[in-house]
């Protein structure tokens, strides 16, 4: 087949789908294991200086952020990060900790460009920002969970986004007509927020569920964060709402408030004065060092962190839930 | 501020509200797209179905969304799915309109949100695409809503992100981007424009209250293509006002 282009871009994560169909037949294990551990647990033993590692969803909304704090708190480097972030990939990007992205978008939404992105690249701390649209990073993710080595997609074509990506462009061999082949993306390790999951790491999501079928699908390492436990026979009464099955997941961290100051579906809203103080205190590198320290560094775990924030910012928020009424 | 005094975003969010079609689809990306979408909702399209790219469709949108995935996106809403679902729907043309920003345009309607400056130097790091790209590849008409100066509306944009016509007529369709799609118009904070169809470089259309032709061109770093006829576009009226103001933004995020 002939490439018409390819993007110049460097392919961060290569991938090998035989491997990886080996890896899902001997790494993960079918057995119900318990999977229950801290937050501390799940970091130290999964998530490594260098790995290629995703969140879901993202910043303000069902996003695993008393894990993205942990992961600071334990220092992990030289990251290799896909996303769409907004507080989590903002504040590793504020401590240092990313080396190269596989970008979408990171921004602030309504509060605009974050800070602590400008700084981050264009200082050249983050040293290669290969560019994707959402929607080919996600189906760059769903090419790995169908476990074929990419997918076509008619995105990015005639732009310096595809210029600046790794996708190649073809005509297809069917039609003729020019599609922009998208790599399949395997991540290291994914960490991914949701309502409920049982023990063994059945997960059950509300509301929309952004890109979690496709990132669980399409990574090594998973890492759970549930806002509850439930029993097994919870998960079995509805199992059409299971999204995330067990045997794809390696470690389930109970994190109540795990998306605060972010929402939770139906749960809790976003806390918007917990947000701004973000968006505020990033505006220079010493205000987001600052606030590092005082949310992160000098806490011990998330439990001191939701003991900082109050019962009554809590409460708060869970009085401005989405509610199904 | 009374009725009768409006900010230039004010109207800018006016005379985007009123190009919803009712009963169309149309993807709704972060910040001004959303309140226009709310004005039309309760204005001039009632049966608008808003998409927003992490899986909310149909939302009744009731409270301005703050994040394309909060539950505000999914409200009352047909259907809370996930981003691929949406992002296909796109791809096989159900999605009618898609509406958009940019930190830059050229006369192609091509716009910019990843970096101002060389990519891998930048003088300005910008958020990124995000969905921009996939709605200006997929959606069947894209609307942008910029700020109007002259360091915005430029020939040529630093990096193309979103394609408009890219280099005009045919030049989608060469690329492989489904044809009949592209820019429709682009409201900004002087006037509302559309594109020539024979050049497919942007066109004024209709200048604001108060707002001058030469206002325009000095404020514009290319050359747009002058209409036969130029439209005026209304004040906004004090409903438009009214919902703005109380019930669509009353915290003051954007207005």
């Amino acid at each position: 087949m002939e490439i018409l282009e390819s993007g110049i871009g460097e392919l961060i994560q290569p991938y090998d789908m035989d491997e990886f169909r080996e890896w899902n037949r001997t790494q993960k294990s079918r057995k119900l294991i318990d999977k229950r551990m801290s937050e501390q647990e799940a970091i130290s033993k999964f998530v490594f200086d260098g790995c290629y590692i995703g969140t879901e969803l993202y910043g303000t909304v069902r996003a695993p952020m008393s894990l993205a704090r942990e992961v600071i708190r334990q220092n992990k480097k030289d990251l290799r990060v896909c996303g769409q972030g907004v507080l989590e990939l903002d504040l590793w990007l504020a401590a240092g900790l990313i080396k190269k992205l596989d970008i979408t978008y990171i921004g602030l939404e309504v509060y605009g460009i974050p800070p602590s992105l400008r700084r981050a690249v264009e200082s050249g701390q983050v040293e290669t920002c290969v560019e994707w649209s959402n929607a080919s990073i996600t189906w760059r993710m769903k090419a790995a969970a169908m476990g074929v080595p990419f997918l076509p997609a008619r995105s990015m074509l005639g732009t310096d986004m595809l210029k600046y990506s790794a996708a190649k462009v073809v005509e297809d061999p069917f039609t003729g007509i020019k599609v922009a082949l998208l790599p399949a993306l395997i991540l290291d390790v994914a960490i991914i927020h949701v309502q409920r999951a049982d023990k063994y790491g059945n997960c059950q999501i509300e509301g929309i569920t952004g890109f979690a079928l496709e990132m669980s699908r399409a990574c090594k390492r998973l890492i759970i964060s549930a806002e509850k436990i439930v029993p097994n026979e919870e998960i079995r009464k509805y199992p059409d709402r299971t999204v995330i099955p067990y045997f794809l997941v390696d470690a389930v961290v109970h994190a109540p408030f795990g998306s605060y100051p972010g929402e939770m579906a139906y749960m809790y809203g976003r806390d918007e004065a917990g947000i701004k103080e973000w968006v505020d205190m990033s505006a220079t590198a010493e205000g987001a060092k600052e606030y590092l320290n005082k949310y992160v560094h000098s806490l011990k775990d998330h439990a001191a962190f939701l003991d900082l924030i109050g019962t009554k910012r809590l409460e708060q928020s869970v009085e401005n839930r989405e509610r199904r009424e | 501020m009374n009725a009768t005094t409006y900010t230039k975003t004010e109207l800018m969010i006016c005379v985007a509200s009123r190009l919803f079609e009712d009963g169309t689809t149309c993807f709704i990306g972060t910040g001004i797209p959303m309140l226009a979408a709310m004005l039309a909702v309760k204005t001039t399209a009632p049966n608008l179905v808003p998409v927003f790219e992490f899986g909310g469709t149909g939302a009744i949108l009731e409270e301005l969304p703050r994040a394309v995935g909060e539950a505000r996106t999914f409200h009352k809403g047909i259907s809370a799915a996930g981003i691929c679902d949406t992002m296909e729907t796109a791809q096989r043309g159900f999605i009618d309109y898609g509406f958009l920003g940019g930190a830059q345009i050229d006369p192609f309607g091509n716009l910019n949100s990843v970096v101002i400056g060389n990519h891998d130097h930048p003088k300005v790091r910008l958020p990124g695409s995000g969905g921009g790209n996939d709605v200006g590849s997929f959606c069947w008409k894209t609307i942008a809503i910029m700020q109007h100066d002259s360091r915005r509306f430029i020939d040529k944009v630093d990096f193309l992100t979103t394609p408009g016509y890219l280099t005009g007529p045919g030049a989608r369709e060469v690329a492989g981007l489904p044809p009949g799609t592209g820019p429709a118009y682009v409201v900004s904070t002087m006037a509302l424009m559309d594109f020539d169809p024979d050049s497919y470089r942007m066109r004024l259309k209709a200048l604001y209250p108060d707002v001058t032709v030469e206002d325009v061109i000095a404020n514009t770093s290319f050359e747009l293509v002058m209409p036969t006829n130029l439209d005026a576009i209304q004040a906004p009226s004090t409903d438009e006002l009214r919902l703005l103001r109380e019930e669509i933004d009353p915290l003051k995020f954007y207005i």
